[in-house]
């Protein structure tokens, strides 16, 4: 009970990532099949997203847009400074790690297309995509693998 | 206009990229000439900006003008340091564009060659990036701009076992460069600020410098990069992907990818988290120079075992990494100068050997050592110019390995850290042996007459009949080197010698460069004596 209340609850969201980031990086090392390797990829990447955007969460939080002609927002927050400038970073959801995060989605996605192209050009290549398969074909050697 | 030359040297390629795809989307012969000046630019950039740097100290640069206390601009960073690896890879990238005129494999050129070319200048484009840029962010999507591109490079060789080494290259470069994304995370979470200065600013504090987060996020990046530079567990990725790629591919990604990687990790080290909190501990560099002493060793001795020229080549890059990261973890001056000294000597012999593996696998008819019989005497040219890299991977004065050999092995002898002097000695040896067999193959080996497949049959290397038609045709019709590989090769050979005999102004340059880091502090007698 202790250890629930002191380190899994408080701290769920970096259990949920890093129990994600393992699945993935159990397949992409286990698996055998290269397509299950790039789910594996993925899940991976993505568990690393789901913790950038878990850190810039912030329990009650306003989204981080100035409410300039909002006087009862303004004065709610800030009462003594001018309600035009003023912004209180406490009440605020931190937007930048949910921002650097559009650009790793962008390279994921761009990750996971580069791998699946290459592995249509092996399955050209070697007729199959189970690494077991592959490896024993370049073993065997064959026209134009045995460089 | 001067002021602008960080943003030019980046802009240049990246514009370059752009305007092949635009421009000449099949067109092979117009593609060249855009990337021809597109670095040109480039270099002309980094040499006035290497002039400037050493003239005048340090430039800053943000992009865009949004400067630091916004904490949205992306700040450009450039000090000796990073201005000589600038101007060593846009001059690579330069030498290896023109190596691969033809386009990525050295035959005829095909409608794949301006495809080539684009991902080429990405590449470049992103090597710059992630040595010019001050921000730890920016330097992950850098990374991953140069990875993709070589992902692609890789793959787009004409042997399928370059296609699975790509596959295997993506997967182990995810892993890397996740695990930089989750290091730069938890930096983040403690500091706040993604600019390495600020980063920097805020470890200093002794709170945020106790924290576990800032532990925890150094180790990630620190097993992020050395997936990145191939360090010894970590290097399984490297061999068949520079083994298997097309020659004007292997020609930039063996030279720069992993130096590039290891300047990443000497970055994080002095300017992110400081030489005083990286090194506080004296057990993590023991444990990091023991770790550097078996690359060293495993490297060398899997590269003695090779049958093939560029799988060999490929193994001792894995030796030579362990040298940097073996260097850059002495604590001391001389090791620090040595190790930063070697990303530049390293990156001209690679250069130069690869290229000239190129030619001869390419002559050869095979990539096996046993192939290149009689090689050296029919290209007298080509076979100099692998001797002077072969001599500087050994260690021989006036290369530029033995400057870097000397100021490590010094520093190794300052740390006492025996193991790693003895290790970069025994490594020079082992490189001796290799070389040498290579040199009695290539030089005294029966010169090839009419019957020259009288080779023992090899299980697993027996050449099929459509291989031995293409050996026929390229010993016969094509039996001279271009003119195009031969010169950037002659050059490498030049710029080997060349960094070896003014090391003394480089080693100046990078010293004054660790001297005027503001953030040296408790590490200064450490790192900026």
């Amino acid at each position: 009970m202790d250890l629930l209340n002191q380190y899994l609850i408080p701290h769920f969201n970096y259990w949920a990532y890093v129990i994600l980031m393992m699945i993935g990086m159990h397949a992409m090392i286990v698996k055998n099949n290269l397509i299950k390797k790039l789910i594996g990829m993925s899940i991976f990447q993505t568990a690393i997203i789901l913790f950038y955007v878990s850190i810039g969460v912030k329990e009650g939080a306003d989204i981080p847009v100035l409410h300039h002609h909002a006087p009862e927002v303004a004065e709610s927050h800030t009462p003594a400074a001018d309600p035009h400038h003023a912004v209180d970073p406490d009440h605020y959801a931190n937007p930048l790690p949910h921002v650097l995060m559009l650009t790793a989605i962008v390279v994921g996605v761009s990750t996971l297309g580069m791998a699946l192209a290459i592995s249509q050009s092996i399955y050209k290549d070697f007729d199959t995509l189970e690494e077991n398969e592959i490896l024993a074909k370049i073993k065997q050697g064959g026209p134009g693998i045995d460089v | 206009m001067s002021e602008q030359l960080p943003a030019i040297l980046l802009v240049a390629p990246l514009f370059g990229a752009l305007l092949i795809g635009v421009a000449s989307p099949g067109d092979p012969r117009r593609a060249f000439p855009i990337v021809l000046l597109s670095l040109s630019i480039s270099l002309a950039a980094t040499v006035a900006l290497l002039t400037k740097v050493v003239s005048s100290g340090p430039v800053d640069y943000f992009l865009g003008g949004w400067a630091e206390p916004l904490g949205i601009g992306i700040q450009l960073r450039v000090d000796g340091i990073n201005a000589l690896i600038l101007v060593f890879i846009a001059l690579i990238g330069l030498l290896t564009a023109i190596f691969s005129y033809r386009g990525p494999d050295d035959g005829e050129p095909t409608d794949k060659a301006p495809l080539f070319y684009i991902l080429y200048l990405l590449l470049c484009v992103g090597l710059l990036g992630i040595t010019i840029t001050g921000d730890a962010f920016n330097v992950f999507v850098l990374v991953e701009i140069a990875s993709l591109t070589s992902y692609g490079l890789v793959a787009m060789g004409s042997s399928p076992r370059g296609t699975l080494a790509a596959f295997n290259y993506i997967i182990m470069g995810t892993i890397g460069a996740s695990f930089y994304l989750l290091g730069v995370g938890y930096l983040y979470m403690r500091t706040g600020a993604l600019n390495m200065a600020q980063i920097h600013s805020l470890i200093a504090l002794p709170e945020v410098a106790a924290s576990q987060t800032i532990l925890v996020a150094f180790l990630l990046i620190l097993v992020g990069v050395w997936i990145k530079m191939a360090f010894f567990p970590l290097y399984g990725w490297l061999p068949n992907a520079y083994t298997y790629c097309p020659s004007g591919a292997s020609g930039i990604l063996a030279p720069l990818v992993t130096k590039v990687s290891v300047y990443v990790m000497i970055r994080v080290m002095l300017s992110v988290f400081g030489a005083g909190w990286v090194f506080q501990s004296a057990g993590w560099s023991q444990t990091v120079v023991w770790l550097a002493v078996i690359a060293i060793l495993a490297g060398s001795f899997i590269a003695l075992a090779q049958v093939e020229l560029k799988k060999m080549l490929s193994y001792l890059i894995v030796a030579e990494v362990g040298y940097m990261v073996g260097g850059a973890w002495l604590a001391n001056h001389w090791g620090m100068v040595g190790a930063i000294y070697h990303i530049l000597a390293d990156a001209a012999m690679t250069l130069c050997l690869f290229l000239a593996a190129n030619i001869f696998v390419k002559h050869a008819g095979g990539g096996r050592i046993d192939r290149l019989e009689g090689l050296f005497r029919r290209m007298p040219v080509v076979a100099g110019a692998f001797v002077v890299g072969a001599l500087s991977m050994i260690g021989v004065p006036p290369t530029g390995g033995f400057f870097s050999k000397w100021y490590l092995i010094r520093g190794g002898i300052e740390a006492g850290q025996w193991p790693f002097v003895a290790a970069l000695i025994l490594s020079s040896l082992v490189n001796a042996v290799l070389f040498f067999r290579i040199f009695e193959v290539a030089h005294f080996g029966r010169k090839p007459a009419d019957g020259h497949h009288h080779h023992p049959p090899h299980a697993d290397g027996e050449p099929s009949p459509e291989q031995q038609g293409t050996i026929g045709e390229t010993t016969g019709s094509d039996r001279k080197p271009r003119l195009t590989a031969v010169a950037p090769l002659v050059a490498a050979a030049a710029l080997v010698l060349l960094v070896g005999i003014f090391s003394g102004p480089i080693v100046e340059i990078i010293r004054g460069a660790l001297q005027g880091m503001p953030h040296v502090g408790a590490a200064a007698p450490l790192i900026g004596r």
